[in-house]
């Protein structure tokens, strides 16, 4: 696919559709890889790749990219093309100046997996009927696919692309995932267990910031956290518990937009999964005010922006939190 | 460096009884920036605002805390009281010690406890206020009344007394709405046409009254003193300005089986009608869904005899566009369906009518030329029984929760009319009990009872069962006499419940006013503001706002005239300077904002910004029309940036005023 993908941005950029292409490329390590803009063929030949390991979502990145001149052509998964629309829909991509070629998803792999397993040293790694051939500095291992698989893989909510210009391969269907399991457990511990693994999780945040800023629903020009005069920047830290302040207002702020793209938990460092709490307020949206995914499309009213006689009163949503 | 007075009203012992008043000017006067802190019996009275303006012109304050009751009662007699004394309105605060402190607390401790922390509250807002000033509005003098029966022609005919040009906007081909239909009224008996007619006539002909019948209002924008209402006039397939009103048309008309809905369905019109003899405007109307020319190309009879050329089949919607000062809600009311109630066989049997039904057959001008006749056999009936209730004060599904209010005495009323004109019939009423609040309404029932011997029966009918002989089966308890009874009646007249028109809802949203949970319209208070609604400049007049007789209809019809004559008098009106206000450098323009607004007060603008890097950036960001918005701030808590903020209800203000409740 790598190939063909190449070939078409190449012929995109030569005709003049396109002015940009935006796709990952490789860093230091083979796994290691980050969103990056392309403007040449050359370039392209000697960086652009997408491989196992190409899941970061590059929706975020059309934000500013679509504040510059000219076109950017932008290769985005089934999950990215959420994220786009939302954006759209938001206002925060110019839909014109993109043109979106979807390509087919994860799959993708999440190398602490593979660290896991003791395999250090990693040269490459290539999947071979669903076994993985990792070479190392110490020889060669193997382990199967599915063990090495990122979490918002495992829990795949749709492989169909809701927006495109034109697609690489198939177009897939919306799946019956079972990405609300883990919500599901939580919501049946009691109060204090649930608190308890909050509390495990949160404590954990070093506020690096890497969730808010990989994010594509944050996007704001002045994040509430950076904004002195929100008042809520001193907030969390003011609080014994910061990491909770904060990533609760961060879930409240992103609710009703998040699409469940899974960035959060995919970037963080300590390995919080912060997309529970995202994935909570989801759930929460769909038994309340009906089934609704952000992200769908570009012209829909978010429940939470609308008002509707069938709403449930504020009473129901206030039992549910009483134990 | 703030200066604030605090001010605690004992409110006689409403306030004192429960809160320790001394305690809580005390406590409040050593919060910082509170330089004069004091109690008094009635903070309201002459002598209490004179304490406020005394301290503030002497203690030079920058702010003011009023501790007494809901800023409802007399926020604005403080803002006056400190607009005199030379500070900003909008540098008063008041704490509610009152509704939401002293009057649900029993515990002093408890009561007086609370009432420091709501003080303290409003000290932490009034420091952060900001002198705000209020702009003005220009007022467009003319109204909009959206309904025509005798509420919207009461209020029109008013509002153009005093001067006013008026629109009357009714959905039927005529104006006269649901009192054209009865025959007689209550408690003096005299002819609804005769007093109804008239009043039509009068409004028709008034220079200053418009009517748009057979039209509809199709958009709402703008606000009080300036809206801009799109009003959709429905194609009638005849020229308003060529129609004499002759009648010719509807005589030759070949399609002669169309159900009269003036009549109830209870006879027949032709396809091309004009309602009723003394219809306002006396203009044809053309029902699509009947007429064979409109069906299949193929009639034109109507065409061909009409001389004056009026008759248009290619006639299309219209949409006009006009501005408007005041809008007055006239939608009225209609008898709800009977469909579930099965137990009263009216789908069944056509003798079991509901009361409207029977104003029609009793009229001069209905089905049977005012002789009281069985729809199903047009014979004389003899025995009738009336069923009161029939889906009002209902706890069910089916009906309505509330008392219906005018079927007490319209029953009443009939019984005693076929008593008078037909003394061989007898007449039992079946009731809950028997309401006759109103001026002569009681006496009026007594007749009813005493003189004309109309056979009142506390009970509910349980069962009406059409028999195989024609006559009816009831089946009903006396409650007072604990018996079961079975009356062979001939016909069975229900009351049934009125509801709002169904119009009004979708028009509710247009209007962003707001509808109780049976969709009568809301008034901004139920005592002191009956025919206004929450919203500025939409005034309500009639049954749309509750149950009423006629009356209290025209009473409230001219009620509502007068707070329209009272808006559209001024050149300009005050706008809340309290409204919301975004933040171009924070503002996202992600319309999240513009989606909740009720209002239709945000816009998105393209702006040009200059970036540290000297570039210029085209960002989108919302901005708002101050004299639209209201002040809800629907918008500040939906936009994700904080960007939204609302002038005198600040994001920081109300976090300082969580910050000192939690301290």
């Amino acid at each position: 696919m790598q190939e063909a993908m190449i070939k078409r941005a190449k012929e995109l950029l030569a005709d003049g559709s396109v002015d940009r292409v935006i796709g990952w490329k490789r860093g230091e390590f083979a796994y290691d890889i980050t969103p990056a803009v392309f403007t040449t063929a050359e370039e392209l030949d000697r960086d652009f790749v997408c491989d196992d390991f190409t899941a970061a979502n590059v929706s975020k990145y059309l934000v500013k990219e679509t504040q510059k001149e000219g076109k950017i052509l932008a290769f985005l998964k089934p999950c990215d093309t959420y994220s786009f629309n939302q954006l759209v829909k938001e206002h925060r991509i110019d839909r014109e100046k993109v043109y979106v070629i979807g390509i087919e998803g994860g799959p993708k792999l999440d190398i602490e997996k593979i660290k896991a397993k003791g395999i250090t040293g990693i040269l490459s790694v290539k999947n071979e009927d669903y076994t993985l051939k990792i070479e190392t500095i110490y020889g060669t291992q193997t382990m199967p696919f599915y063990e090495a698989i990122l979490g918002k893989c495992a829990s795949c909510k749709s492989k169909k692309h809701v927006v495109f210009d034109e697609l690489i391969g198939e177009d897939g269907d919306v799946l019956d995932s079972n990405r609300f399991e883990m919500v599901e457990k939580l919501e049946n511990m009691t109060a204090q267990e649930r608190f308890d693994f909050w509390r495990d999780q949160l404590s954990k945040c070093i506020r690096c910031n890497a969730c808010r800023n990989v994010c594509p629903a944050c996007t704001c020009e002045n994040c509430v956290f950076d904004n002195p005069k929100s008042g809520i920047d001193n907030k969390a830290p003011a609080d014994s518990f910061e990491e909770n302040m904060f990533h609760i207002i961060r879930a409240f702020h992103v609710a009703g937009r998040c699409t469940d793209c899974g960035e959060c938990s995919r970037v963080c460092p300590q390995h919080i999964p912060l997309h529970l709490l995202n994935r909570k307020f989801i759930k929460d949206i769909n038994e309340l005010y009906g089934e609704y995914q952000a992200g769908a499309d570009t012209t829909s009213r978010a429940p939470l922006n609308t008002y509707d006689k069938n709403d449930c009163e504020p009473s129901v949503v206030h039992e549910r939190g009483v134990e | 460096m703030q200066r604030i007075g605090v001010f605690v009203c004992h409110c006689g012992t409403n306030i004192a009884a429960t809160v320790d008043v001394k305690a809580v000017a005390e406590a409040l006067g050593h919060e910082a920036g509170v330089v004069i802190a004091q109690d008094y019996q009635y903070m309201c009275s002459e002598s209490g605002q004179e304490l406020v303006k005394s301290a503030i012109r002497e203690q030079k304050l920058t702010g003011v805390v009023i501790c007494s009751c809901s800023p409802r009662m007399h926020e604005n007699t403080f803002r006056k009281a400190a607009a005199s004394a030379g500070l900003n309105p909008y540098l008063v605060e008041v704490a509610n010690i009152r509704e939401q402190c002293s009057w649900i607390h029993k515990d002093i401790a408890t009561a007086t406890e609370k009432a420091i922390i709501l003080g303290k509250a409003a000290v932490a807002k009034v420091a952060l206020n900001t002198p705000l000033t209020s702009m003005e509005s220009p007022v467009v003098k003319r109204a909009l009344v959206i309904g025509g029966g005798i509420a919207g022609i009461q209020t029109a005919l008013d509002i153009a007394e005093a001067g006013f040009d008026v629109d009357i906007v009714e959905k039927n081909p005529t104006i006269g709405g649901k009192m054209a239909q009865i025959d007689k009224t209550f408690p003096t008996l005299d002819c609804a046409a005769c007093i109804l007619t008239p009043k039509m006539v009068e409004a028709s002909q008034n220079e200053r009254i418009t009517i748009h019948s057979f039209s509809e209002v199709e958009d709402v924008k703008g606000f009080v003193g300036n809206f801009t209402v799109k009003i959709k006039k429905k194609a009638r397939f005849v020229d308003e300005t060529k129609c004499t009103g002759c009648g010719l048309c509807t005589e030759k008309c070949p399609m002669k089986k169309v159900p009269n809905e003036f009549n109830m369905g209870l006879d027949n019109r032709s396809a091309i009608y004009i309602p009723f003899a003394q219809a306002v405007p006396k203009v044809a109307t053309i029902d699509p869904n009947y007429c064979m020319m409109l069906k299949t190309g193929k009639c034109g009879v109507c065409s061909k005899v009409c001389s004056a050329g009026a008759i248009d089949y290619k006639q299309q919607d219209t949409i006009i566009e006009q501005q408007y000062g005041a809008i007055v809600v006239a939608t009225g009311f209609n008898p709800i369906k009977l469909d579930k109630y099965d137990e009263f066989a009216y789908n069944q049997c056509p003798d079991v009518v509901t009361s409207l039904e029977l104003e029609r057959l009793m009229n001069a001008a209905g089905p049977n030329g005012g002789t009281l006749l069985r729809p199903s056999d047009k014979t004389h009936p003899h025995t009738i029984v009336f069923v009161q209730c029939v889906g009002s004060r209902c706890d069910d599904e089916k009906g309505k929760p509330y008392c219906s209010k005018i079927c007490c005495m319209y029953t009443a009323k009939h019984a005693m009319l076929i008593r008078e004109k037909y003394p061989d019939t007898e007449v039992y009423v079946f009731y809950i009990d028997v309401r006759t609040p109103g001026k002569n309404f009681d006496e009026f029932y007594r007749r009813a009872v005493e003189q004309y011997n109309v056979h009142y029966i506390k009970g509910m009918v349980g069962k009406v069962t059409p028999k195989s002989d024609g006559k009816i089966d009831v089946q009903a308890s006396d409650l007072l006499a604990n018996e079961q009874l079975h009356i062979n009646a001939d016909m069975v007249v229900l009351a049934a419940a009125i509801e709002p028109d169904k119009t009004a809802r979708p028009l509710a949203t247009m209007l962003t006013t707001q509808m109780d949970t049976n969709d009568f319209f809301t008034e901004a208070h139920p005592k002191l503001r009956p025919v206004e609604s929450a919203t500025a400049g939409i005034f309500l007049s009639g049954a749309c706002q509750g149950p009423k007789d006629i009356p209290e209809t025209v009473a409230q019809g001219s009620a509502a005239a007068a707070k329209a004559i009272g808006l559209l008098c001024k050149n300009s009106i005050t706008c809340n300077p309290c409204t919301a206000h975004s933040d171009e450098l924070m503002c996202n323009g992600c319309s999240s904002c513009e989606k909740v607004c009720p209002y239709g007060a945000i816009t998105y603008i393209d702006k040009e910004f200059r970036m540290p890097d000297r570039t210029t950036k085209i960002r989108r960001v919302a901005s708002v029309n101050p004299a639209v918005c209201q002040g809800c701030g629907a918008c500040t808590v939906a936009c994700p940036s904080g960007a939204m903020d609302l002038s005198g209800f600040s994001n920081s203000q109300i976090m300082a005023e969580v910050d000192a409740i939690c301290k």
